[in-house]
């Protein structure tokens, strides 16, 4: 009998409990500042991830309810010749790029580190391709390219070498892309590696000096290792961006020619938007997540060799 | 000479060398940088015969300014800048709004389950935008918003992830004395939030909004999914179908290009320091 009566009066308690929490103002204002973000976060970002991971599962048009097909999809990505070409060109074009725009850009900060006149200046010059629109940008690297009247092979003509066909060609027009997206990031991976270099104590360096440390060897063995936290960010930065190119091989080239440009997210607007396959095109979504998911993971386990958080 | 005089002079040249292969290596990024700009508005001002001239003229003389009255007025480009400055707009104070009041919950406001989901709030920044846009995409149909611009900044008033995160770092930098002191004059939260914590965000607040404009005005991947009707197209947009429909119409496309570039230059050439600040956070954010 008391046993009752005390589960009973202690849930009343709790209820009560619960209800003075709620009617606790912090929450009310927290409920107040909050929820509008809960109620987007639910419509466009997690209800959709759900969405899509259903969608993934069936197959139809965006008019029709989608019919159920199980992993159906996924099985189809795996022999999906275009999905792989997708694949191998964004490989390529990560491999390509990467690299290459981190040297440039990392030599291009250690001499805008050098406490030179007109740097502000500068900065705004390096900056403009990050500002302009990727749309403006392809449109006039596709003139700049073109063949026969571009002012590439026209100035490569002037050197004596006769220019390749570079949107035109298989074999050229990815290559074509990776140039021009190294032009584009090399200002913004600049400012990253600045704001990185300006972070590292002169006190390193002075020590360094006292140690007869020469600037090769005051680089190798002090910026290097410092700054490897922000070489870390822009590699993981580059690689999640490098995934997800589109504008440029929608713009430039539709993919072509041969597919020798297509890209994972060009193959996944293509499937939902102008073939409506909106089953498939989200499957191929989730891999494009998943692939991403695990290179960034990878990346993270990996950092611990080469990556130093001293600071 | 001494021993240390050899030393300090070599060290004098060795400084002097690496000033001079700074200033060599910027000039010569510089000009590649710039060089592009100077061809797109050089050929943005030459007569369709001018443009196919070989070896080029590096100088449109005289330039063909009709082609730009030809491309606002004829394919319209006017009625796509006045698209993307609306779209652009709407979008920027949606999020600079919505963010910087739910930065002030998770800041200044002890609820329940903030932490929690504040964390679930940075989750969202990880998921790539293509795996969502189907379903929205489904779901803006149904409700007979495709083919208009509200998917293209409604959103943005339901609060941006990475726009909270920036906001509340730099809210939780601005002391708790002033929010005790402004509760102590009888402010409410609501009260702290507008008179206090905004104004003292404004560099925080104006690098968010410029990169929230920066990425509307730029974004063409809403906009090809979304807008059908040509009297709807922003500037990205209409500059793909335009280019797409006369591909050797390229002083119209260069053009076409200049338009699109010009508004976001005078913004940035004006607000550089927030500009660049706001980009590089964006980049930290990670």
């Amino acid at each position: 009998m008391s046993a009752i009566s005390s589960t009973v009066e202690r849930r009343a308690l709790g209820r009560a409990g619960f209800w003075r929490r709620v009617r606790n103002s912090e929450n009310l204002y927290g409920l107040a500042f909050v929820g509008p973000l809960v109620i987007g976060l639910i419509i466009f970002t997690y209800g959709p991830v759900i969405a899509a991971a259903y969608l993934s599962l069936t197959e139809g048009d965006y008019i029709g309810t989608p019919a159920w097909v199980g992993l159906a999809n996924y099985g189809r990505i795996l022999q999906d010749e275009l999905f792989w070409r997708a694949i191998g060109n964004t490989a390529y074009y990560v491999i390509g790029t990467l690299p290459t725009g981190m040297a440039l850009s990392l030599a291009l900060a250690l001499a805008m580190n050098q406490k030179l006149r007109g740097i502000v200046f500068y900065r705004a010059i390096f900056f403009l391709p990050t500002i302009t629109s990727a749309v403006a940008i392809s449109l006039l690297w596709s003139w700049m390219y073109n063949p026969e009247f571009g002012v590439i092979n026209t100035l490569l003509e002037k050197l004596g070498i006769k220019g390749p066909g570079w949107l035109a060609s298989t074999k050229w027009a990815l290559p074509a892309m990776m140039i021009m997206s190294v032009w584009v990031g090399l200002g913004y991976n600049m400012l990253l590696f600045l704001a990185g270099l300006q972070g590292i104590p002169t006190e390193f360096y002075e020590a360094a000096e006292i140690d007869g440390a020469g600037p090769w060897r005051r680089f190798m063995h002090v910026t290097f290792p410092l700054l490897s936290p922000t070489t870390f960010m822009i590699a993981v930065l580059s690689v999640i961006g490098g995934f997800q190119v589109f504008e440029y091989s929608f713009v430039m080239t539709h993919g072509g020619p041969l597919w020798s440009t297509l890209t994972v997210v060009l193959l996944i607007y293509m499937r939902a938007f102008e073939t409506f396959e909106m089953g498939y095109a989200s499957a191929l979504a989730y891999v494009l997540f998943a692939i991403i998911l695990v290179l960034t993971l990878f990346q993270f386990r990996g950092q611990s060799r080469w990556v130093h958080y001293e600071l | 000479m001494t021993v240390a005089t050899v030393h300090s002079r070599r060290r004098a040249i060795t400084l002097v060398l690496i000033k001079v292969i700074a200033y060599v290596l910027i000039t010569i990024t510089a000009v590649s940088m710039i060089f592009p700009f100077y061809w797109m508005v050089t050929s943005s001002l030459k007569t369709e015969v001018e443009i196919f001239q070989v070896p080029p003229k590096w100088l449109p003389l005289p330039p063909q300014w009709e082609n730009y009255d030809y491309v606002l007025n004829t394919v319209n480009f006017k009625l796509y800048t006045l698209n993307s400055f609306k779209i652009a707009i709407l979008w920027t104070v949606g999020v600079v709004v919505s963010s910087s009041w739910a930065a002030y919950g998770f800041a200044r406001v002890r609820f329940w389950g903030r932490e929690t989901l504040f964390l679930i709030t940075l989750a969202a920044m990880m998921i790539p935008g293509q795996v969502t846009m189907i379903p929205l995409f489904l779901v803006f149909n149904k409700i007979g918003w495709v083919n208009t611009h509200q998917p293209l900044w409604v959103p943005a008033f339901f609060g941006s992830a990475f726009g909270i995160f920036l906001i509340r770092q730099y809210f939780l930098t601005i002391p708790q004395e002033l929010m005790d002191a402004a509760k102590i004059d009888g402010c409410s939260h609501f009260g702290i939030y507008w008179r206090v914590m905004m104004p003292l965000a404004k560099p925080a607040l104006a690098s968010l909004a410029l990169l929230a404009f920066m990425g509307s005005w730029n974004s063409l991947l809403g906009p090809v999914i979304y807008l059908y009707d040509e009297s709807l197209f922003t500037l990205p947009l209409g500059l793909t179908r335009f280019s797409g429909m006369y591909f050797t119409y390229w002083a119209y496309s260069m053009a076409g290009a200049t338009i699109t570039v010009i508004p976001i230059l005078v913004v940035f050439l004006f607000t550089q320091q927030y500009f660049v600040r706001g980009v590089v956070l964006s980049g930290l954010k990670g």
